[in-house]
């Protein structure tokens, strides 16, 4: 039986190295197509850059004059999907209108002053933190551009946070 | 005496039309060896001649692959008309829609057969999968299949997903925002896969034209690819799950004859499926809201509701179980269900075995329950997140109330095999029923049980 079995072996090994280098040279090949293809069509279908450089949101939004907005107040720009807060100190931020829970569109709820999301009761005060749940982390803002006592608000990026701290603020 | 005339010139060109049609040969229809047209054509290379008696019983299916399929065939020939008329672009979409309801002849009915025929589909085929588990369908032979339905299913989901956002109206809009902002709690790639999803940051433009594209070209023809195969299968493994050991004698060669009893049974069940669409969306409409506006949420905002079932769980455990672990956990199970039975011969019975069924109703009662019992403690009764505040919310709002609720969940699961003395198919399938019967709950708490604010409330309140 054993003198039986070495023959095939032999037969068998000064084929094995080369073909199987080739073999598993044609697997990579094809490999390597499929990953070129997965690419190509993911690089396809993915968004480009043309979306964020149009006027109004996803471009720099002019808000106008510091003086025009009191301290304490909210005033909405739809234009921009962003709110622009005044806080106590001054200081200006650009809050996303987007809830952080699952995307809705906050309402500046003058009375109460605060936000609050419609779709499932998350607030957030003047600052964009979270008051109540089920918000995990505090508003996105925008970054704010003061150049001569005019407001511009940099709509291109959201600037994610967990919550608020003073460096978020642009002062005056 | 008359004269037989010889047939015309015109005759003979149709005959011969005909013979090719149903691919006789001349020499054979002489010689009076016609072939049936109906056995010798497509339908038997999905049928056999005769199937075993059991199968062509109507509860042993409850013919709900067939309802499925003429449910697929309202849809694609509803949505072929539906394309003549809708305009993928917000601030065409709305108005398209008007037009067709509005001007187009039936264009409202097509649209709600459309509609209507779109969610019982999800239902019929979530029935289709409850049957065939239940019957053992998914044992050898037939375990391939069971993933291959299971491909079919979630490719029919994302049919109707996508289909959701095309009215542009208010509901399909903040459905898709919020659907879509869940993969924000995805860690690494929920990002990426949303922005690309959408075609940008938010729903918009490109979204809308992604979504058509993907409703009306890319999904219609994997479904139909996947059917065709799909059914192959089904006619390779030897036609549908019967009993392998009938109860008696008499049963065991009983056959039918496929044409005409088992099609004759085929055409019933489809003609009437069809006519009870067609009498449902000629009574109901489907809905239609206000045209989309980005700047003004409603509330409630929810989900399409065969999604609804995540946004409940994220009200309950941190997200990043409530959309990635417990919906991955979900699927993989439901994938490696065919290859953790072992091939027991109680195929085509149904619930496996008498005590099964018991065991299967005690499970469900109990999934209601359980289920039932974390809703509404989860609403009344603990607060975690404020009696442990020091804590990071994984582990607060995520690992412990879902190691307490499955801890509880297999102290029963114990008590349930000890007092069955069960095996471990019957254990596979309590723990099935229990899941299903689950998520079932989930779905209608938050589909009708929530109200303003997705606070608990009675849906007539």
């Amino acid at each position: 039986m054993k003198q039986q079995k070495k023959p095939k072996e032999t037969e068998a090994r000064p084929v094995t190295p080369r073909r199987g280098f080739l073999n598993m040279l044609w697997w990579a090949l094809g490999a390597l197509a499929i990953a070129e293809l997965i690419g190509l069509v993911v690089a396809f279908i993915r968004p480009g850059k043309k979306a964020s450089q149009k006027e109004g949101y996803g471009g720099l939004v002019t808000c106008g004059p510091t003086s025009d907005f009191q301290v304490n107040t909210v005033t909405a720009f739809q234009r921009g999907h962003f709110y622009l807060a005044r806080l106590k100190s001054g200081g200006f931020m650009a809050l996303s209108r987007k809830c952080t829970h699952l995307g809705c569109t906050v309402i500046w709820d003058e009375k109460k002053s605060h936000f609050e999301c419609p779709c499932h009761a998350s607030a957030f005060n003047l600052a964009g933190d979270v008051i109540s749940k089920p918000a995990p982390r505090a508003l996105d803002y925008h970054r704010i551009i003061i150049e001569n006592n005019i407001v511009k608000v940099d709509t291109g990026k959201r600037i994610k946070r967990q919550r608020f701290s003073d460096d978020q603020v642009t002062a005056v | 005496m008359e004269i037989k005339k010889p047939p015309s010139k015109t005759n003979l060109l149709i005959s011969r039309i005909g013979l090719s049609i149903t691919r006789n040969s001349e020499q054979a229809a002489k010689a009076g060896k016609k072939r049936k047209f109906l056995p010798g054509t497509l339908v038997f290379h999905f049928r056999p001649r005769r199937v075993p008696h059991a199968a062509a019983r109507f509860t042993q299916t409850w013919g709900l692959g067939g309802i499925a399929l003429v449910l697929v065939l309202l849809l694609f020939s509803t949505g072929l008309m539906l394309k003549l008329a809708y305009k993928p672009f917000p601030d065409m979409a709305y108005d398209s829609i008007l037009t067709i309801q509005r001007d187009v002849h039936f264009g409202l009915w097509v649209r709600n057969i459309h509609h209507w025929s779109a969610n019982f589909l999800a239902i019929v085929l979530f029935l289709h999968m409850q049957r065939v588990f239940f019957t053992g369908g998914f044992r050898h032979p037939r375990q391939f299949n069971w993933v291959v339905g299971l491909v079919l299913f979630l490719l029919v989901l994302a049919s109707n997903f996508t289909g959701y956002l095309l009215p542009w109206d208010q509901l399909a809009y903040w459905a898709i925002t919020i659907s879509t902002g869940m993969l924000d709690y995805v860690p690494l790639f929920g990002g990426w896969l949303q922005t690309v999803i959408r075609g940008g940051p938010e729903i918009g433009p490109s979204s809308l034209l992604l979504f058509f594209a993907v409703h009306t070209a890319f999904l219609p023809m994997g479904i139909f690819l996947v059917m065709m195969f799909h059914f192959w299968r089904v006619r390779k493994a030897g036609g549908v799950v019967v009993p392998m050991m009938p109860a008696t004698e008499e049963a065991q060669g009983a056959s039918t004859p496929v044409f005409p009893d088992l099609l004759l049974k085929e055409l019933v069940t489809a003609l009437a499926a069809v006519a009870f669409v067609l009498i449902f969306s000629a009574m109901f409409n489907a809905p239609l809201e206000m045209k989309a506006n980005p700047g003004l949420s409603p509330n409630p905002a929810k989900a399409p509701w065969f999604f609804i079932g995540m946004q409940e769980m994220l009200l309950h455990v941190h997200p990043f179980f409530a959309v990635l672990v417990i919906p991955l956990l979900m699927l993989g199970g439901l994938l490696a269900l065919p290859y953790l039975n072992d091939a027991s011969p109680a195929g085509g019975v149904w619930f496996y075995s008498a005590k099964g069924r018991r065991m299967g109703i005690t499970s469900a009662v109990a999934a209601v329950i359980f289920s039932a019992a974390g809703i509404l403690g989860d609403a009344f009764l603990f607060d975690l997140t404020n009696a442990l505040p020091a804590l990071p919310s994984v582990i607060v709002s995520g690992v412990l109330p879902i190691a307490v609720f499955s801890g509880v969940v297999a102290i029963f699961m114990i008590f349930l095999q000890r007092r069955y003395a069960a095996d471990s198919n019957e254990m596979i399938q309590s723990i099935y029923i229990f899941v299903m019967t689950g998520y079932v709950v989930l779905t209608i708490t938050c589909l009708w049980l929530r109200g303003v604010n997705m606070a608990l409330a009675w849906p007539w309140g």
